[in-house]
């Protein structure tokens, strides 16, 4: 990012040249809106070619909604998508809350004994294979119907990726910084702060994005189990009552949250990951 | 408990240190690593002794044990057999005390800390640098040619400015040894000649004792008081060359009689090698 800018500016190698320095920042703000507005156009396109299709062809409303019968229903019913929206919400930070923070503490303690790491890690692996529409029933029946077996799904869905990256991150540390800090007489508590820790965030971060969307699909596969409200259930209730319109527009409330939730964390990212972001 | 390495009782008394011109002392020092594919001698049986304030390069062909014979003296690496001395005393103590620096092959600087953070790491672990032996970080950057790049990150840096970091750093806490490991392998022969002139420049100002492994001839006989020669499997001494050039060297020095004639001698023993 442009954040560097000031702090260069006063180092030998650069020079001030105005002129160049205008060119190569309007060329790069055009790459930058190139960026955003292409995808935004080609959206618009496929919508409208969307739409076409379903007048064109008469296809009924409830095998294939127009986007604007889709749009009409996230209007018109936009109290009822937001009341589901909020316990789905809930799981699904929670989830993400819960099963992070447990995935980041096991794979501390894995960092500092082997054993645990040697004794646990395939049995994680294990579970990991297991899929989320079999362990979601077993769920259901140990914690029952509230929104507890829905958290508990969101939570082990991010649980494991996180806790196979963040130990790969905390042990895949260049073997010239161990031996630096044993050349310093550094203690492991020490070379877990200093070294281990900072060089696991990236690894982190990048479980951390994959979990924020997977705890939302966790929470609404919870809900198709048995549930009366949240975006899970709405989805079953608008097929069931063939309600395509309302079941597109839940499927983009859904889409629309989880993407935010991964906006956040990509936000996060850039905040906490100063010194990798000028990399990529 | 990590703290029992700062002990300070199982320091070697100071008038021992003062007794002994040696800064480094190896006797019939042995490392042998097994693997599946079997048992493999890195140092047969090395005797070397470098006093203070020497600057001794190792220069042998790869395989020969030059940079195992340098993590032996840092304690990185514990011998099989024999005994290493270091000021007088064991490597680990040495260690424990600050009296090492160690600059590593890539320069292993922390990405996530900036320059200044990266020269003032040793002071933040270990506890730190012993009895106001830490140096100013600035003057230090400042010595390597790097004032006005404190906040700079790792990746904003060339690879020679960032072995220039990590000489800095490891002079921070006034090492009383130098151990590089071909620090300057990766680097232009621009950029590494420049940097063979400044690091004299450090060891006549800062009067540390210097081991420098190499794999350039150049190099060797540039940098050294003396040239280890290093033969292959097993690794051992095959001759310690004392080198008589004039101080200060200058880079044009090499292409004096002397220093060609020189050359031509490692480059000999070498082939032997």
């Amino acid at each position: 990012m442009s954040v560097t800018t000031p702090d260069t500016a006063g180092m030998g190698a650069f020079v001030d040249d105005d002129g160049a320095q205008q060119i190569y920042l309007a060329a790069k703000r055009r790459m930058m809106w190139r960026r955003r507005l292409l995808p935004i156009a080609a959206l618009v396109i496929l919508l409208v070619i969307w739409e076409i299709s379903v007048i064109a062809f008469g296809i009924r409303p409830f095998i294939a909604p127009a986007p604007s019968a889709v749009f009409k229903v996230l209007v018109s019913r936009f109290d009822i998508l937001m009341v589901n929206l909020l316990p789905t919400a809930i799981e699904a930070v929670s989830g993400f809350l819960i099963g992070n923070l447990a995935a980041i503490a096991i794979a501390t303690a894995f960092a500092y004994k082997d054993t645990l790491e040697e004794a646990f890690f395939p049995i994680a692996v294990m579970v990991n294979t297991i899929p989320v529409v079999a362990k979601a029933p077993i769920l259901v029946l140990l914690l029952g119907n509230g929104m507890e077996p829905k958290i508990a799904i969101a939570a082990i869905i991010c649980f494991f990726p996180t806790l196979v990256n963040m130990t790969r991150g905390l042990r895949d540390v260049n073997p010239q910084q161990l031996e630096l800090m044993h050349v310093l007489s550094a203690s492991p508590r020490e070379v877990f702060q200093k070294v281990r820790l900072k060089n696991s965030l990236p690894y982190l971060f990048s479980a951390l994005k994959i979990a924020a969307s997977t705890a939302v699909i966790g929470a609404i596969v919870g809900e198709w189990i048995g549930s009366t409200q949240g975006i899970g259930a709405l989805i079953i209730q608008a097929t069931y009552n063939f309600d395509s319109p309302l079941l597109y527009a839940t499927i983009v409330v859904g889409s629309v949250f989880s993407a935010t939730f991964f906006g956040v964390i990509s936000w996060a990212e850039s905040r906490v990951l100063t010194w990798n972001v000028a990399r990529t | 408990m990590a703290l029992a390495a700062f002990d300070y009782e199982t320091r070697e008394p100071t008038a021992m240190e003062g007794h002994s011109e040696a800064a480094v002392e190896l006797t019939q020092v042995s490392v042998r690593f097994t693997t599946e594919r079997g048992t493999i001698t890195a140092l047969d049986g090395i005797d070397l002794t470098v006093r203070k304030g020497g600057f001794l390069t190792l220069l042998g062909p790869s395989g020969c044990g030059k940079s195992t014979l340098l993590r032996v003296v840092a304690d990185i690496t514990k011998p099989t057999s024999g005994s290493a001395r270091v000021l007088g005393g064991a490597p680990s103590a040495a260690r424990s005390r600050r009296d090492i620096g160690f600059v590593f092959q890539d320069a292993a600087l922390l990405p996530w800390r900036t320059v200044l953070e990266n020269v003032t790491l040793p002071l933040e672990v270990g506890g730190g640098a012993p009895g106001g032996r830490a140096r100013n970080p600035h003057e230090l950057l400042e010595l390597v040619g790097l004032a006005g790049w404190e906040k700079a990150f790792p990746h904003e840096l060339s690879g020679g400015m960032r072995q220039r970091v990590s000489i800095a750093r490891a002079l921070i806490s006034s090492p009383k040894l130098l151990f590089m490991d071909e620090p300057f392998g990766a680097l232009d022969e621009i950029t590494r000649d420049r940097l063979n002139e400044e690091l004299l420049a450090v060891w006549e100002r800062t009067g540390t004792t210097i081991l420098f492994v190499t794999h350039s001839i150049y190099e060797a006989a540039f940098l050294g008081q003396e040239v280890l020669l290093l033969a292959a499997r097993p690794g051992r001494v095959k001759e310690l060359v004392p080198v008589n050039l004039p101080s200060p060297r200058k880079i044009a020095m090499r292409e004096t009689p002397e220093f060609v004639s020189l050359v031509s001698h490692l480059r000999r023993v070498l082939e032997t090698c």
